[in-house]
């Protein structure tokens, strides 16, 4: 143990505590701003203490959203939901029956297959947008769920857990359960399935948090307010022409979009960092 | 390897890469080849008129100053980005790896904003110092004398992009770095200990260059998160300017394609992004993935 | 059992008839809050008026957005029969002639009673080629005007109910605002629009040759001749003295006429409902300063806004419902009635007329400045409007070479000089694919 004068050892919480300062600091400020009026707002320095608004203005936000916006945070909520869970449930089926296949299957296209996935880790959507807008539009998927989705669903992160899990299953498994008669989908689902749990957590949270956090896509492909997630909401409010941007109304938002991702972050923070950290190596 | 066992079904298989095939090449490799075709070509909104031009908005794109200007805008962003990100991230990962009482507090306190969204970020950072009403820029202004406008100074507006950029990103590198600190064995920084070396010297000797391949990984992954997941804090903050100062490449391919409706320059600009990214992914796998093993 | 069946097939058959599914057409449009009300309930009007055809209001986001979507819709094979276009797309579409169908075309087919004469002149002609054959029709006009802080104006010791008429006033009054106390003199939205496209026109200078681009697409920008260098080289002094505060890009000075902060404001008069809103003291409208030592100043001043194209690929039955639509539309007592409720102007002579017997004007005075600006003198080939190709790019290349001259990285020449080189490049991009 090497040594450690009372400096030395209230070092690391200062260090760690000024970090954590400087996380949470933009955020109380945002918070302050989401509990005062506009006018208290506009008229700077606004105070760092909460102002008594709360009530008012997320209600306000969520029932009615601001003016000039259309859509309420409820409606945006739902929307940012279903985009998440669509995407993150997509992707993990999608990759799991892909996973399966190449790692149980010995088929022609296996390696192909394998490799085409990977490589589609060098093309993010921001640099195909107009081309993928095209295909979305042919397809007449503007302004749906569907359009929503589809073209985020694709996971090599998802796929390469899911190989390497599945590789470190030990295979005298697989075959026993041939030879007591199941067929290969019902080793899949009776015994490999509930085996992939951590990973499938793990997936979960990250694919979660990319679904709800994506930005481009939707802005690009939803123009019916009713289509709104909650950060296209939000861009939008603060993108009025001739109007004043409502600053309480879109903190208000911001922060209503914050809490699913962090909720899920928080509660299933180690399956989450096992999953970033695995997928790493 | 020795021959696995693998189940005999002979369609099988297919069926179920179907699903995950079908949409890579619906959505991602049909429109990458568009944005290649469409790369060689100008034409007009609506595509009635396309005229072949070989090379030509390639050419164009890098005579243009104001492209130029823009790669090197990203790669610096990208930089700075990434180097505050990780210097931090590794700092607090020191920090929060000390058999301290709190550590796990410490850590779901320091993993959380990684949930947050970049445009969030951007959005929280616009407000902080927003020239009219941000108390930051208040501050600065009447505190300190600093006549903060970053609508209108190419440098404020490079920094403050920066700053959300980075503050978002620490939480992904802390992560990552303190998971590679926990899997340096404890007995060589010991032995190190022993030898006489100080802290200093054991960390720089011993625990970072076992660290070398999160350091590496991470730094590709920040350098692609700075290319690419950084749109929405330009989009929002600063839309490209003041001048053409936070103008980097993914926001062009955006700007041309959308608003300003020139699909060739703004498929030519998708194609070099496309270049650079798997430039990048391909270091990625021959340096990390190498250590690949089962 | 036979007649029972003969009866209800001649029942369904009559009401077949009686219940004429009327001809569907989508109007897909920008107008978002306050004025998608109003676009919507005159849709609604419409639809009541009649039952031959029902028009469906859709919209589509900001005007890049709908004109992104009226696109791909057209690629897809699905257009709307009418889509709202910004005035920066004009060239674009009017150039795309196999994806609409001229205004003037279609009325004549259609049969309608359409004289492009009952039309505000600086509006139509905007929207029409040379020879006076309009294209697209205009919906929502704007212009550019200059508001100012009536009682800032009081504080500072000037007469609140005589605004300065030219540029040399407003930046002495300027100055006297800001020696008052104020965090500026005057800041302006709109950049391009107002101090270039706007400034050039209501001092009978070219922007562009060829008549502004509506003779060609072999044109050239001029806009850095000696005239356009002189005012934007004062501005830039008056922002080095502190005077001329600069508020961002498109409309994001307004916070700072609207906070009281900068007394003397250039925006579209469309943004004048918003001010009445969000302003708590008085203020006016008056109209665009200018040089009084340029001769043929003030001349008229150009507008802003978006208008509303035709689409190709519609049935024969659809076309007649657009032309209906578009009549219905350009009756005064809906033009006065949008013009009233959004701020936009009316795009008629008669609307103009309604809605000044209607008493309208002596409440909201700034609007009839606004139309009285336009209608200042008859357009001349450099004020009749703007169109070139990749407009909305040559904005924000004037917007990013302005920061760069208000930030010191370029002189005014060299920042001015640039507009006009990079702008012909983009312009000679647009002549090689135009058709």
């Amino acid at each position: 143990m090497v040594e450690r004068s009372l400096a030395k050892r209230a070092a690391p919480h200062l260090f760690l505590i000024l970090a954590i300062v400087i996380f949470l600091a933009p955020i109380w400020v945002a918070f302050v701003a989401s509990t005062q009026t506009l006018p208290d707002i506009l008229a700077a320095p606004m105070s760092l203490l909460p102002g008594t608004h709360f009530v008012e203005n997320y209600v306000r936000a969520l029932v009615h959203g601001s003016d000039n916006l259309g859509a309420s945070a409820l409606t945006m909520l739902e929307n940012s939901l279903i985009m998440a869970l669509g995407i993150a449930v997509g992707k993990i089926a999608v990759s799991l029956l892909a996973a399966f296949a190449i790692v149980y299957f010995d088929f022609r296209l296996r390696k192909f297959c394998f490799w085409t996935i990977i490589v589609t880790l060098m093309l993010p959507v921001e640099i195909r947008i107009m081309p993928t807008y095209k295909v979305v539009a042919d397809l007449h998927m503007l302004d749906s769920y569907w359009g929503l989705i589809l073209p985020m669903i694709v996971s090599a992160t998802a796929v390469f857990l899911f190989r390497q899990f599945f590789m470190s299953v030990p295979r005298e498994i697989a075959e026993a359960s041939q030879i007591d008669g199941s067929s290969p989908m019902e080793f899949f689902r009776r015994i490999l399935l509930p085996m992939t749990r951590t990973p499938i957590a793990a997936m979960f949270v990250i694919q979660f948090i990319y679904g709800w956090n994506q930005y481009l896509w939707p802005l690009l492909i939803t123009t019916k307010q009713s289509y709104y997630t909650l950060l296209i909401g939000i861009n939008r409010m603060l993108a009025v022409a001739d109007a004043q941007v409502e600053w309480q109304i879109v903190m208000a938002t911001t922060l209503i979009a914050m809490i699913p991702p962090v909720l899920v972050v928080l509660f299933m923070q180690r399956q989450f960092v096992s999953g970033m950290t695995d997928t790493e190596k | 390897m020795a021959k696995q066992y693998e189940f005999s079904s002979r369609r099988l298989p297919y069926l179920l890469v179907l699903p995950q095939m079908a949409i890579v090449f619906v959505f991602f490799f049909w429109p990458a080849i568009q944005a290649v075709w469409q790369s060689l070509y100008i034409q007009d909104a609506f595509g009635l008129s396309m005229i072949f031009v070989g090379l030509s908005n390639y050419v164009r794109l890098f005579k243009d100053p104001s492209y130029i200007n823009s790669l090197f805008i990203s790669f610096a962003f990208a930089a700075v980005v990434a180097f505050s990100a990780m210097t931090l991230a590794l700092f607090l990962a020191v920090q929060a790896n000390r058999r301290i009482r709190g550590a796990a507090f410490y850590k779901t306190m320091l993993v959380w904003p990684y949930a947050m969204a970049t445009l969030v970020a951007g959005v929280l950072w616009l407000f902080l110092f927003s020239p009219n009403v941000g108390i930051i820029a208040y501050f600065l202004k009447h505190s300190l004398g600093i006549d903060w406008n970053h609508l209108l100074r190419a440098g404020q507006a490079f920094l403050l992009v920066s700053i959300a950029a980075s503050w978002k990103q620490v939480s992904y590198n802390f992560v990552f770095f303190l998971a590679g600190l926990q899997n340096v064995p404890a007995a060589l920084v010991e032995a190190a200990a022993i030898d006489g070396a100080s802290p200093f010297r054991r960390f720089w000797s011993v625990v970072f260059p076992l660290l070398s391949p999160t350091t590496f990984y991470l730094l590709v992954m920040n350098l692609v998160y700075a290319f690419f997941e950084t749109f929405p804090i330009i989009h929002q903050v600063t839309e490209g300017g003041p001048g053409q100062a936070t103008n980097i490449l993914v926001y062009r391919v955006y700007k041309d394609g959308v608003i300003n409706l020139d699909l060739g320059a703004s498929s030519a600009e998708s194609v070099i992004l496309m270049l650079i990214v798997i430039g990048l992914t391909v270091l990625q796998f021959r340096f990390v993935e190498r250590k690949v093993t089962y | 059992m036979k007649r029972l069946v003969i009866a209800l097939a001649a029942f369904a058959l009559l009401c077949g008839t009686a219940f004429a599914e009327p001809v569907t057409i989508e109007f897909w449009h920008a107008m978002g809050g306050k004025n998608g009300d109003v676009t919507q309930a005159i849709i609604d009007k419409f639809n009541a008026s009649q039952s031959d055809y029902k028009v469906v209001g859709v919209f589509k986001g900001s005007y890049a957005d709908t004109m992104n979507a009226g696109i791909a819709a057209f690629r897809a094979g699905q257009p709307p029969a009418i889509l709202q276009v910004y005035e920066v797309g004009t060239a674009t579409m009017m150039s795309a002639k196999g994806a609409i169908v001229p205004v003037y075309k279609l009325m004549q087919e259609e049969g309608q009673s359409f004289d492009p004469h009952e039309f505000i002149p600086a509006i139509s002609g905007y929207y029409s080629t040379s020879s006076g054959q309009m294209l697209s029709m205009p919906f929502n006009s704007s212009t550019a005007v200059m508001y100012y802080n009536k009682d800032a104006f009081r504080k500072a010791g000037l007469d609140p109910n005589k605004p300065p008429k030219t540029w040399p006033e407003v930046f002495a009054d300027a100055r006297k605002l800001k020696a008052a106390g104020y965090q500026g003199g005057l800041t302006s939205n709109w950049f391009g629009w107002i101090q270039l496209e706007n400034f050039s026109a209501w001092h009978n200078v070219p922007f562009g040759t060829k008549s502004n681009g509506f003779d060609g697409f072999d044109t050239r920008l001029v806009f850095n001749g000696p005239l356009q260098l002189r005012h934007l080289t004062n501005l830039y002094n008056l922002s080095k003295e502190g005077v001329f505060i600069y508020g961002g890009r498109d409309n994001a000075a307004n916070s700072l006429f609207t906070s009281g902060q900068v007394p003397i404001h250039f925006e579209s008069i469309g943004g004048y409902g918003a001010m009445k809103s969000t302003c708590k003291f008085d203020f006016g409208v008056a109209m665009l300063p200018y040089y009084p030592d340029v001769k043929g100043a003030p001349q008229n001043s150009i507008i802003g806004g978006a208008s509303l194209w035709v689409m190709a690929k519609q049935s024969q039955a659809q076309y007649k419902a657009v032309a209906a639509f578009l009549t219905f539309l350009s009756k005064p007592d809906i033009q006065s009635y949008f013009h009233e409720q959004t701020g936009y102007l009316p795009v008629t002579l008669a609307a103009y007329k309604l809605t000044k017997e209607q008493g309208y004007y002596k409440d909201n005075p700034g609007l009839e400045v606004a139309i009285q600006q336009l209608n200042n003198k008859t357009p001349t080939p450099n004020s009749r409007g703007i169109r070139f190709g990749y407009m909305p790019q040559i904005r924000t290349i004037c917007d990013e070479q302005w920061e760069s001259i208000l930030g010191g990285k370029e002189t005014v020449k060299q920042g001015l000089d640039n507009m006009v080189r990079l702008g012909n490049e983009l312009l000679r991009k647009f002549e090689q694919i135009a058709q």
